[in-house]
Order: C-alpha cells, then structure tokens, then sequence
C-alpha cells in the first residue's frame, strides 16, 4: 500500500494538516487499512524531504498545514499512469500453507483447504453486508458521495480478491482429487496428504512432481495469477 | 445475528437421504442432511457438481422424495403428506427460482405472477391484484404487461422471484437463479432475494459462484451428499469498521 502517494493524492484538492489526512484516507478507503498519526507525519516528514510537499502556515486552531508541490503533482500523475507491478507477487501466506501441506506429515490438505474456504466465504459475506450498505449509502445521496463511491471500490476489490481465492481452493481440492486418482497405484499417492517417503520412489516421485508442479502455478495463481484471474472475470462477465 | 429468529423453521430437513440406484449402481445423493431455515434468513449451499446440491433443493421443494427422513415445510412432513397435500402445500408455501426462469411465454409478467394464485382458487381479479402488489412491492411495477421476450434475462429472473413470494407464500427454493446472467445482473438478482428475505422469507440458494452465495447469511458446504461445514453470521456491528480486514 503507498501511503505516500495516497497522501498526495489528497492533498491535491488543497492543503491540509496531518489528522485531516488520516480522516480523510480513511473514509475514502472505509479504514480496511487503518493509519495512526504518527504514519502519516513520518511520511509527510520524507515528502518534504523529498520536496514532493511543503509545510506552510496554519490553520485556524493552529494545525500546520502541508500543500502539495510541482514535484508532488508531477510524481503523483506518474503513479496514476503507471500500473501496479504484479510481476513480483507478494509473499502469500496460504499458497506456501498449501505448498507445505503437500505430502506434510499428519495432516489431512483437504481440511487445510476447507478450513481456509470457510474462512474466506465468511469474510466474503461479510464484505457483501457492507456492500449492500455502501450501495444503499449511495442510493440515498449522502453528502460524501465521492468517499461512498470509493470506499465501495474499495470493498469489491476485497470481494474479487476472496472470490479469486476461494475459486482457487476449489481448484486445488478438485486437482488434488484428480491426481491421487491417477497416480500410481502406490498407497502413499492414495491419498494426497500422505505423507512421502523416500523409499518408495514412485510415490516421492509423483508427490514431489505431481502436486509439486500444482502449487507452482497455484503460487502464481494466488498472487498474479489468481488476481488478474478475477479481474478479468469481473471484466468478462 | 444475537436476535433469535422465530421458532419454527420455514423449512426444516431432519437426517434426510435419498439413494439412487441399488446394489452395485447404488449412489448416495445425500447421506443424513439435517438443515433448518427460518423466516428471514437466505441459506446458500455449495458444494463441486455431484455433491448433492441440486437433489437437496428437489427434494426440499418435494418434487421427488428421499429415502428417507423428514422435510417439513411450515410444519407439514411433506414427505407423508398425500399427493393433493403436497400439491396444494407446493403451490401455498413453496415457489421456485430456477437457472432458466421458467416464466410461461404466452403470458404477460403480471400474469405469470398470478397463476399460482389462479391455480390455487383465488379468482382472477384477486390473484391479479396480488400480482401487481408483489411487483410493485420489488420495482418491477413497470414490468407487469410486457411478455418474457420483452424482458431481460434479469428482469425475467426478477419477475420470477416474484412469482416465487406471491401471496403469502414464504419459502424460496433458486437453483443456480444467476447461472444465465451477467455478473452485474446476477448481482442484482441476489439483491432482490436478500431484501425478500429481509422482508421476512426464507431462502434456500444453490450456487457454485461464491460471489453470489456470499450474500447469503449462511453457507453450507456439501461434499458426497453430507454437510461438511458451515459459516456463521458475524455480528453486524463487528464489522464496521476495518477490523474485517484483520481478520
């Protein structure tokens, strides 16, 4: 997330003084990621260092106010004009789960999997609910209309983001599925979470290989892969 | 939600099985299905194809029987129920969304709405009034005269949950409703639905769009004709704010 650039996109529309920013940050993003005060002085601290702000004046109750500089407005329309990098994607906690989960010992990937499905369709339901209010906010006109319409942005990307990954779950359990039914009549590949041993070399071979290659694309597929996935979903339908 | 829905479920399946087949081609399509939906709740059911969502949804509607256990919808065990009962309980308390809307093309909307009613014995002006009132009550007031081919596929879906909730009917059975629609429309679709359980019915929807079944307040998941898991509803003030986000 680029506090930075987030902060000189608000200041954009005037001067303002730390706090203002936090609030106004987090009403735009419906505080999904939650900024404290010192954050926001520390960045507009190496701004200024940066000569992309510059602090000047006060206002009525004496807050110092920071304004946006050339510099700033320059460096602010090259992050709008230049994409987000997704080809080095970020570490992702559950697609190295599952990756360890292949052939770990003791345990069953399948309730590694349907655990984490629960869990991402419950925070799927739950950013639906505040959709549906955000939706209604926006139906009724509110006076921050333009914070409405971004913080709903904001809450169909979650969305998309948890779809992504739950129908990358069910992509695993059906591709596990389909592997130990075609792997070598070894009893380790019987089933997917058992666990491999070395001296069995048709079964290392096929976990090691097998699902090993699985989780290579699937690695992509919860990070790029698994985002423009959903993205182009969103697009095509 | 910390309220407690009223008592008696609109629907209620207790240890519900049903086999296809016998001896070596014998398939077990459900294996002891216990589920309950009470008024003004929307229950989505997952599961891969093969999992039993379909037969749950059959069954549950009474339109083929288990092999045993019980479905009772407002209290009546319809599977002991006679074959004037169930048809009469089918068309009082149960309506159906199906993927392909199923609205009779030779009618207009108002009158596809109305003919559960008409069948049922209420006169025709009656059953019209209803009608009307059941759009109007959804924003499909504008609708009533056009025939399905005047109509969108999400304007045919809607109509079609229409006819599902007229008169006092309260129990909706959808089967994959957004599987011909566009994200959007599919979107929309389920809004309706949530708002008509809001309103007070309960729903049962099948779907393998997660996107859709999150706007459920409940998900069951089945696998092999079992429910392996379900989510619970979060407490609506828990998530105002950005404490989702670290969950």
């Amino acid at each position: 997330m680029s506090i930075r650039h987030g902060l000189l996109a608000l200041l954009e529309h005037g001067p303002r003084y730390g706090s203002q920013l936090r609030t106004e940050f987090e009403s735009r993003t419906g505080s999904t990621w939650p900024l404290n005060v010192g954050q926001v002085y520390t960045t507009l601290g190496r701004l200024e260092r940066d000569g992309l702000v510059s602090q000047g004046g006060a206002d009525g109750a004496g807050h110092p106010l920071y304004a946006i500089t050339d510099a700033g407005r320059a460096e602010l329309r090259t992050w709008f004009e230049r994409p987000v990098d997704r080809s080095s994607p970020a570490r992702d906690e559950l697609a190295i789960k599952l990756a360890m989960a292949v052939g770990a010992p003791g345990v069953d990937i399948r309730e590694v999997i349907q655990a984490q499905r629960r869990h991402t369709v419950k925070a799927m339901q739950d950013y639906t609910r505040l959709k549906a209010q955000a939706l209604t906010a926006l139906e009724d006109g509110g006076p921050r209309e333009r914070d409405d319409v971004a913080w709903l942005l904001v809450l169909e990307q979650l969305i998309f983001q948890t779809e992504a990954e739950a129908r990358w779950l069910d992509h695993c359990e059906s591709r596990l599925i389909r592997l130990s039914a075609t792997a070598p009549a070894a009893p380790a590949t019987a089933h997917p979470a058992a666990p491999a041993t070395a001296s069995e070399p048709g079964a290392g071979a096929g976990v090691r290989r097998g699902p090993g290659a699985g989780v290579g694309a699937g690695d992509g597929g919860g990070g790029s892969g698994g985002a423009a996935g959903g993205g182009a979903e969103g697009r095509g339908r | 939600m910390s309220t407690p829905l009223a008592a008696q479920p609109v629907l209620r399946l207790q240890k519900l099985t049903r086999v296809h087949g016998s001896g070596a081609t014998e398939v077990h399509a459900l294996r002891g299905i216990d589920l309950d939906v009470h008024p003004g709740e929307l229950v989505a059911v997952m599961g891969p194809s093969g999992s039993g969502k379909s037969t749950l949804l059959t069954i549950a509607g009474g339109l083929d029987s288990p092999t045993s256990g019980q479905v009772v919808v407002e209290g009546t065990d319809i599977t002991t129920a006679g074959a004037k009962e169930l048809a009469a309980l089918r068309r009082r308390s149960i309506g159906y969304v199906f993927q392909d809307y199923n609205l009779i093309p030779a009618l207009t909307a108002a009158e596809n709405v109305a003919l559960p009613r008409e069948l049922d014995g209420t006169s025709a002006r009656k059953a019209r009034g209803e009608a009307l009132a059941a759009l109007e009550e959804m924003g499909l007031g504008h609708l009533a005269d056009r025939f399905p081919d005047e109509m969108s596929g999400g304007q045919q879906q809607r109509v079609a949950i229409a006819r599902a909730l007229v008169g006092d009917r309260r129990l909706v059975l959808a089967d994959e409703p957004t599987g011909a629609l566009d994200s959007e429309t599919g979107e929309s679709v389920l809004a309706l639905l949530r708002t008509r359980c809001d309103a007070g019915a309960a729903g049962v929807l099948v779907t393998h769009e997660p996107r859709f079944a999150a706007w459920a307040d409940r998900v069951v998941f089945l696998r092999d004709g079992a429910i392996v898991d379900q989510t619970v509803r979060s407490e609506a003030d828990s998530l105002l704010t950005g404490r989702v986000a670290e969950a």
